[in-house]
């Protein structure tokens, strides 16, 4: 049976485009969400660390599976290799309706206004792609305040004095500090900083008719089993299909946008939920699938008007791929810190984000989420033993005295950090898989080697005995923070999109995820690519007629 | 569905899967699903080394083997073949070394020997098809995961790690915050 012409197809139900399918469907347009996956409960996984989104050793809860979607990277030799799903070089965000944001630790954070003018800010850095947003913090304000109320994030306004510009409070008051926030709060006011809590995407008091948070420790790569963890999946999504306007196909994968001679989108190619290829027809083609995937599919849309894949004739597609390169340090009390007191993240650190002498950009520090055993099982200091007796002695001894601050570095965009398609890899429908390749600017080590040093200090001077710390910075790059693969830009011959993520040359192909990132904030990115989930979709729905786009 | 679709073809290539392996897999008295009782031997007394037993339980009564085994017809099957070949490996070597079976071994000079492997020094003839600081590892890894992960995939018996770290378990849904300490011990208990 042929599909009915629906105004508009989004593909992808994560943080972008659960939004955007929710704006058009209020707007009155008919809209199919596509998800390749399905839903996630908390009944799937229980708290069971090894099929955790942060401990994939088993598989991924939140899918993909391991045997349909594999991906392939090169290694720095040159050398290719095939990765299953849930393997930790493939970068994976989640498969399933909400994806990231049903699993995600919920860190609601705005990115600062210099994070949208990076280079005008730092100037050029050698080997990089670095630049500013076409659009402003300003252009975006409201935005973020709409996600923050639509789905819902406890906060508390002027808590961080370095935050950007709000006019609105948030919708929630905001957590309180566990108790190896107390310490460090108190040992980085005396160091002149200035800590503040998180503020969250979970409900600090009952919101939207679903109950407050009760603080469990494995809330962090598991779905909520009370629901009040705020993703897409709980808020905006159902809101969508409420209105009877959104059709949620799940199990779907998309493999190709039609780009007819015209140079429009006219609809995509599909398997259903039984592997039958189908084609859906819309007025407008809206890509969520974050980074990887996004970039994935757009090289994957071959046309005459584009040989090298949509939005891809100045070879931008699948380039400047970014996550976050996470720093901190690790540090060991003379006593218990371990309260309970889930997820374990709640004090945070802005001072480093930006007007770090000789830094360009920086990160925010927090106190690490709570790990669960096994994950413990491996944080150790350099030269600790692995096994045996001391390894087992210090996990139960130590399990409850650890203390960390740690957070995400701004990385550097670079070109050869990208996405291809492979020619000779293919998934299980016969999709070519997408390749990734090239690694972080060198840069990064350095910015995160001066986090990590601030963090230690900050970890002794609460009167951890024993620190040590954790760099990162090396290697490919990606990861569940993954963007910038289509990023947007006043340029097109530098850029994929405009600066409503408006695809150059396809007036109705829209991009809605962190692809769309120039650069990537010092933050977890997830509020962010909600909030240009609502940006994208309000100039739609301000260009449409009624009955086409335009 | 996903779920369906999903153990639907993960059985479809374990079947697959096993017919290869069918010559190698446990002979019909093994207690195990995929080791033999001899290798399954290994595994144990490997595995105690990595998490010995003291106040708390380690590694043997938590049953990491019966993880490992488990594991290796699921997720794990891929490694069936290094294994088998790393446990040939460990058996040949420690002939070769200590002129003994590696079970035999007392305590002491099995964690020499793991010592050697784990920096890659046993001799380099018996470890040509497999690395043995690859094997180490993994053996490492494996063991880890069925003593600290969830029960649910046949270690961690009755939550000992949990116990051993004082964490609560079962995980009580709504109430972990609010049960009074004297509860939690009952808890424990049980």
């Amino acid at each position: 049976m042929k599909n009915k012409h629906v105004n508009a197809v989004v593909i992808g139900a994560g943080a972008g485009g659960g939004v955007a399918a929710k704006e058009l469907a209020f707007a009155g347009l008919s809209v199919v969400l596509f998800e390749r996956g399905g839903w996630a409960t908390y009944n799937d996984h229980d708290d069971d660390e090894l099929i955790s989104q942060r401990i994939t050793v088993l598989g991924n809860a939140f899918g993909p599976d391991d045997i349909r979607h594999p991906r392939v990277a090169v290694n720095s030799d040159g050398s290719t290799q095939v990765l299953r799903a849930s393997q930790g070089e493939y970068s994976n965000n989640a498969a399933c309706v909400g994806s990231g944001t049903v699993s995600y630790g919920a860190m609601g954070w705005r990115f600062m206004e210099k994070d949208f003018k990076m280079k005008s800010t730092y100037g050029h850095v050698e080997g990089s792609t670095l630049d500013d947003w076409p659009i402003t913090y300003h252009d975006l304000e409201p935005y973020y305040e709409k996600a923050e109320w639509e789905i819902g994030v406890s906060g508390k306004s002027g808590a961080n004095p370095f935050e950007a510009p709000r006019k609105k409070e948030y919708p929630m008051p905001p957590f309180a500090y566990n108790k190896s926030a107390n310490l460090l709060a108190d040992a980085a006011i005396k160091l002149g900083l200035h800590p503040f809590p998180i503020p969250m995407l979970r409900n600090s008091v009952s919101y939207d008719g679903r109950p407050a948070c009760y603080r469990m420790r494995s809330c962090v790569g598991f779905a909520c089993p009370v629901n009040a963890k705020n993703g897409t999946h709980n808020t905006v999504i159902p809101r969508a299909i409420a209105t009877g306007n959104c059709e949620l196909r799940t199990n779907c994968q998309v493999a190709e946008i039609i780009i007819d001679e015209k140079g429009r989108a006219t609809g995509v190619k599909y398997f259903d939920e039984n592997n039958r290829g189908r084609i859906q027809k819309a007025d407008i083609v809206i890509v969520a699938g974050a980074a990887i995937e996004t970039a994935r599919l757009l090289l994957n849309s071959k046309s005459n008007l584009f040989p090298d894949g949509a939005g891809n004739n100045n070879d931008w597609v699948g380039r400047n791929l970014q996550g976050h390169a996470y720093t901190g340090a690790f540090g060991l009390m003379n006593y218990d810190v371990y309260d309970d007191v889930g997820p374990g993240a709640t004090l945070a650190l802005s001072d480093f984000n930006h007007y770090n002498p000789g830094i360009v950009g920086g990160g925010v520090l927090c106190n690490e989420f709570t790990p669960m055993p096994y994950h413990f099982s491996k944080i150790r200091p350099p030269g600790a033993k692995r096994w045996g007796a001391e390894h087992k002695d210090f996990q139960r001894n130590q399990f409850k005295k650890l203390i960390q601050l740690i957070g995400p570095f701004q990385e550097i965009p670079n070109f050869e950090s990208r996405v291809t398609v492979d020619t000779g890899i293919k998934d299980y429908w016969g999709i070519p898989v997408a390749r990734l390749s090239g690694t972080r600017h060198n840069y990064d080590l350095t910015g995160c080697k001066f986090m990590s040093e601030r963090a230690e200090e900050i970890l002794k001077a609460a009167g951890a005995v024993y620190t040590w710390q954790s760099v990162g910075g090396r290697g490919r790059s990606g990861g569940q923070h993954q963007s910038g693969t289509a990023r947007m830009g006043n340029d097109p011959k530098t850029s994929v999109t405009n600066r409503y993520g408006q695809v150059h040359d396809i007036d109705n192909l829209f991009i809605a995820d962190g692809s769309l990132h120039v650069t990537n904030g010092g933050f977890n990115p997830v509020l962010t690519i909600m909030a240009l989930g609502y940006w994208v979709s309000d100039y739609i729905i301000k260009n449409w007629n009624g009955s086409k786009f335009r | 569905m996903r779920t369906n679709r999903r153990e639907f073809l993960y059985h479809l290539s374990l079947s697959c899967g096993s017919i290869l392996l069918i010559p190698a897999c446990a002979g019909n008295d093994s207690e195990w699903r995929f080791f033999s009782n001899e290798e399954a031997r290994i595994i144990i007394a490997f595995a105690e080394q990595i998490i010995p037993s003291d106040n708390d339980p380690g590694a043997t009564e938590a049953n990491v083997v019966n993880f490992i085994d488990k594991q290796l017809t699921g997720p794990y099957a891929r490694h069936r073949n290094e294994y088998r070949l790393g446990i040939s490996g460990i058996v040949s070597s420690s002939e070769a070394v200590y002129n003994k079976y590696f079970c035999d071994l007392d305590r002491d000079t099995q964690r020499d020997f793991m010592e050697q492997m784990e920096s890659g020094k046993l001799p380099e003839e018996f470890w040509k098809e497999i690395n043995q600081r690859t094997f180490f590892n993994m053996l490492l890894d494996h063991s880890m995961q069925g003593f600290y992960g969830s029960p649910r995939h046949g270690g961690n018996k009755n939550y000992a790690s949990y116990k051993m770290m004082k964490l609560d378990y079962p995980h009580v849904i709504g109430q972990n915050r609010y049960v009074s300490k004297c509860a939690t011990e009952k808890l424990r208990d049980t």
